[in-house]
């Protein structure tokens, strides 16, 4: 089963490179990342097979696709989370701003303080919201003084949404919030970096619908004032928050485009087959 | 559809009340009431052991805290020729005492009172109490007074308990005159000859001048190998060589790690024989590899989430470890440790291969003087033929007890408050 799966894919890949959609029109405003052929190994597996992919300040980007397709691993060498794994290898060419990320010369702590990072699960500190928020701007030193970082927590708050439901309790366990506000106080914490980009990995998978609407309201609030790149399995959140989409299957980037032309009119017959629910 | 009908014919519906179905279910009833009886004869049994070790330690030690003593008095203005109370305050009063000659004064007091053999009845080393008792109140010198010394070891042991025939006999002479008090003596001296002037002062300190030796040596080395191998170390043959070789070091037999020591820190080194520094320096290599095992479990029990929050915004490799893995790993650090150190703190054999088996009389004053531990000096004390020593023996169990207890329960609390509430 799996040599037909990979020798199917590995026939079709040639014609998808071809297919793809690597560079996005100008007017979608200025680029703020750009990946080109990024190949992606665990050991002797391939993960990801030469995806290129623009990633623009004014769109949120969404990645979505079957699970097992690699949409989250290509997320995260976007701030290099990859190099936690011992066994993985990544190849290709990814810019921050033009800037090899990849590169030696490139320092890792504070290239995923510029691209920030929210997961799947929400994963507060066992700390206060105080703690949780100011710990990035300490560790970075972005605050000289208390009242700076008071400043800090309560604009991160505010832009999360979070900061009407918390402003009394500061001090309280940030474990001790609801999943959804939980997962509000990981935005905050990556917001409180000052990042440029912010990569979002299934942030609603674990939350109800009515945190959910929350989370991707939050998302529309945010777009412009940072690049957004969001993994979700879910396609209808995908054509609620995003504008652009890129669908991977397989380890491949099978489309990549304007949201409302892959929901509505897609190029590919994978695409096709995946948005109407015939696999996936 | 030829085969599914005699397939339901065959299979016959089930019985749910018939015999054999009551049977099987008595049956499982039965094991489930066997299996309760067995823990709980378990649990009983073990309760009874340790009440009846309890209770054999308690009866037995607490007679170790007192001392059987004789009234003697004593006729200071007669017998120092008009001493005055002055004399013995302040910084000189221990040197002008030693020209007194207390001792003859005690002895002469004894042999009026109670004979030529009087000095016989009394502890070789009773007299000292009465030193104390004038630098303690000067005023004494000045009257007449009466002072209660410890009674000879044997007439202890008679008073209290069996003891010889002859001792027994001079008991019934004394009679009332006899009677127990406060052990001083026991909690502030060093080891002697005399059951009745030994103290676990001496060892009590040896024992705590140790343990923080291997405290401060091995949970910062220990805590520091778990952090690396966990959190550092690429997984390779090497490393999985590392980690073998720490769970056979923990398994070791201790007195091994005694041989070790031996031929380290005092042949190889030339560190002094008997010297708290060596016991703590043995005993920190034999409770490393129980920390280093606990850290490491600790460690790996911190959810990888916490630490792809703090890389996900920006935070170093090192700033992960210290700032979220350590504090979340620690109760479970300490608690490794709290098992790692009363082993250590029970230890005797390793100390007995670099020479702390010694008689040591004064309570060590540094890490590099001679030194005994509340272990060995037990296993010294059960070893003395005189009859006095075996109530000494359960009174120095009893406060190595007590020294577990104290120490368990620090680093319980200390667990208790870095524990997080998730």
């Amino acid at each position: 089963m799996m040599e037909l799966i990979d020798s199917t894919s590995s026939s079709e890949s040639p014609t998808m490179t071809e297919s793809s959609v690597p560079a996005i029109s100008a007017g979608d405003g200025p680029l703020k990342m750009t990946t080109r052929n990024v190949d992606v190994f665990y050991g002797d597996k391939q993960a990801i097979n030469d995806v290129s992919i623009d990633v623009t300040m004014d769109n949120v980007t969404a990645f979505i696709g079957p699970s097992g397709c690699g949409k989250s691993t290509f997320l995260r060498c976007l701030n290099r989370m990859n190099d936690t794994i011992p066994i993985a290898k990544v190849t290709g060419e990814i810019t921050l701003e033009g800037e090899d990320i990849y590169a030696p010369k490139m320092d890792v702590v504070q290239l995923r303080a510029r691209v920030g990072m929210v997961f799947q699960k929400p994963n507060p500190f066992p700390k206060s919201i105080y703690d949780n928020i100011a710990y990035g701007p300490r560790i970075h030193g972005l605050a000289s003084t208390k009242e700076d970082l008071d400043n800090i927590v309560e604009t991160s708050l505010q832009r999360a949404g979070l900061w009407r439901e918390v402003q009394d309790r500061l001090q309280d366990s940030g474990t001790a919030l609801s999943g959804g506000q939980q997962q509000r106080l990981c935005i905050a914490r990556a917001i409180a970096v000052d990042p440029e980009v912010i990569l979002m990995d299934e942030p609603c998978s674990a939350l109800d619908p009515i945190a959910t609407a929350k989370i991707e309201e939050l998302i529309h609030e945010l777009r412009g004032k940072y690049a957004i790149v969001i993994v979700t399995h879910n396609m209808q959140q995908a054509a609620r928050v995003s504008q652009r989409t890129a669908f991977f299957h397989l380890g491949t980037l099978v489309e990549y485009g304007v949201t409302s032309d892959i929901f509505t009119n897609p190029t590919q017959e994978k695409t096709r087959d995946y948005i109407t629910g015939r696999y996936g | 559809m030829n085969s599914t009908a005699t397939f339901a014919e065959e299979r016959n519906p089930t019985d749910w009340q018939g015999d054999a179905m009551q049977k099987r279910i008595r049956k499982r009833y039965a094991a489930e009431r066997r299996f309760k009886a067995l823990g709980l004869g378990a649990i009983i049994l073990s309760a009874g052991f340790l009440a009846f070790l309890l209770i054999v330690m308690v009866g037995n030690g607490l007679r170790g805290f007192t001392q059987t003593e004789l009234p003697v008095e004593i006729d200071f203005p007669a017998m120092t020729g008009g001493a005055a109370a002055s004399q013995f305050e302040g910084a000189n009063g221990q040197a002008n005492l030693r020209t007194l000659g207390v001792r003859d004064i005690v002895n002469t007091s004894v042999q009026i009172q109670y004979g030529e053999e009087g000095t016989e009845l009394f502890s070789a080393g009773g007299w000292q109490a009465v030193s104390a008792a004038i630098l303690n109140n000067p005023k004494i010198v000045e009257t007449k007074t009466t002072l209660y010394l410890p009674a000879e070891s044997e007439i202890d042991v008679a008073y209290k308990s069996d003891g010889s025939a002859s001792a027994e006999q001079k008991v019934t002479e004394l009679g009332d005159k006899l009677s127990t008090g406060f052990n001083k003596n026991f909690l502030f001296n060093s080891d002697a000859t005399d059951p009745m002037q030994v103290g676990i002062w001496g060892a009590l300190k040896g024992s705590l001048i140790t343990m923080f030796i291997t405290l401060i040596i091995a949970f910062p080395i220990g805590v520091l190998s778990a952090l690396y191998l966990e959190e550092y170390a690429p997984k390779n043959r090497f490393t999985d060589l590392i980690e073998v070789s720490i769970n056979n070091l923990a398994a070791v037999p201790s007195i091994i790690f005694g041989l070790l020591g031996l031929a380290v820190f005092l042949n190889l080194f030339g560190l002094p024989r008997s010297a708290a520094l060596v016991g703590g320096l043995t005993l920190a290599l034999m409770t490393m590899p129980v920390i280093v095992i606990s850290g490491r479990n600790a460690v790996k029990a911190v959810p990888p989430s916490i630490r792809e929050a703090a890389l996900g915004i920006g935070a170093s490799q090192m700033q992960v470890v210290f700032h979220h893995v350590l504090p979340l790993a620690l109760p479970g650090i300490l608690t490794g440790t709290i098992i790692g150190m009363a082993r250590a703190l029970g230890e005797t054999a390793p100390l007995l291969m670099i020479g702390m088996r010694a008689f040591i009389a004064t309570p060590p004053s540094g890490i590099v003087e001679p030194a005994t531990v509340l272990p060995v000096q037990i296993f010294l004390w059960s070893d003395e033929v005189n009859r006095g020593f075996v109530e000494k023996t359960s009174a120095a169990i009893i406060v190595l007890l007590l020294f577990l207890l104290t120490m368990n329960a620090l680093a319980i609390y200390l667990r208790n408050r870095f524990e997080t509430r998730w």
